[in-house]
């Protein structure tokens, strides 16, 4: 994979972690108070960055067969959920990821919240909501630039994509002071589940012993073939959906939208 | 400790494999006779996985859908 694919892969699943994570601490420093969210956010980012830390150096011990097949079987299984859960949002299975939607829901959570200060913070509500938001996302984050870079022994470059992502959706998240909401999580998400399964699948075929044909050109392959798969499988339960049972024994239901990437929501 | 062990392992299985624990069975199972097949028999079955992974996808996307029947 070339150093352009790493970047971009990880910048659009970055970027997809960060507008959520964005949507949490908005609804915590608009809500509640600045100070306490901002310090549940560094906090949230010393951990991850003490995550990354210790994994990314520990990961170069691997030989780099195992790592592959380790991070590949992760990956591939970490990609299928991603995967699954984008087609059955597309498909209308299940409900839309809205950021506006959760942002209201924050929001309200936030402001019926009881004040209190804890541990030198003052409002610790802030505090933990900032914290988990940024750090459930962070590790995700984590986790996709640590693999894909290991994996290519490029972690340099594969953090150089996630945290471009983080300051480009933070810069736009300030310039807004309002959560992303137009930006196309479903399609971006898809995508990543795409990108996660198809390197997944490479690394750990490669790292079990097989050796792909035409080698990293195989990918090339790959990918649209996984992404073939998934839009199929979208549009059949589309129809199945609209139709009648989407499999013997599933459910009938109402027609979705029409198109299978942006009809849906994210991961 | 004990639960705080049980938590951790929890979070992490519920990050990586979620809802469906057949697909990373089905996953780890195509490795294993991946490997199997290439360092015991000789043979290069590099689309033993991806053809695993697409079937465990839509397996699993059969059963969701059937479950919200």
């Amino acid at each position: 994979m070339n150093a352009a694919a790493l970047v971009l892969t990880v910048f659009v699943a970055c970027a997809v972690e960060a507008v959520e994570a964005l949507t949490i601490v908005l609804a915590a420093g608009l809500t509640r108070e600045w100070r306490s969210t901002f310090q549940g956010m560094a906090v949230a980012l010393a951990v991850l960055a003490a995550v990354v830390a210790v994994a990314g150096p520990a990961l170069t011990l691997f030989p780099l067969g195992v790592l592959r097949l380790v991070v590949g079987a992760l990956l591939a299984v970490f990609g299928l959920q991603w995967l699954r859960k984008a087609i059955l949002r597309a498909a209308g299975y299940r409900d839309r990821h809205d950021e506006a939607g959760i942002y209201q829901r924050q929001v309200a959570a936030a402001r019926t919240a009881a004040p209190g200060a804890r541990h030198g913070v003052h409002d610790w509500y802030a505090f933990t909501l900032s914290f988990k938001g940024v750090l459930l996302e962070g590790l995700e984050v984590v986790f996709i630039a640590i693999t894909f870079g290991s994996n290519q022994g490029s972690i340099g470059l594969a953090a150089l994509g996630a945290a471009a992502a983080v300051l480009v959706v933070a810069a736009v998240g300030v310039a807004a002071r309002a959560p992303l909401a137009r930006v196309p999580e479903n399609a971006m998400k898809f995508a990543v589940g795409i990108m996660l399964t198809s390197f997944g699948v490479f690394w750990g075929a490669e790292g079990a012993g097989a050796s792909w044909p035409g080698h990293d050109a195989a990918l090339l392959a790959v990918v649209p073939v996984v992404a073939a798969v998934a839009l199929g499988y979208t549009l059949l339960l589309r129809r199945a959906r609209a139709a009648g049972p989407a499999w013997p024994g599933g459910p009938a239901r109402a027609a979705a939208g029409t198109s299978p990437l942006t009809s849906g929501e994210g991961s | 400790m004990s639960g705080w062990l049980r938590s951790f392992g929890m979070f992490w299985y519920d990050f990586i494999v979620g809802d469906d624990w057949r697909g990373a069975a089905v996953v780890a199972a195509a490795l294993a006779v991946t490997a199997l097949l290439v360092h015991g028999a000789g043979l290069n079955v590099w689309w033993l996985l991806p053809l695993c992974v697409i079937a465990a996808l839509g397996w699993s996307l059969r059963r969701a859908t059937a479950r919200k029947g």
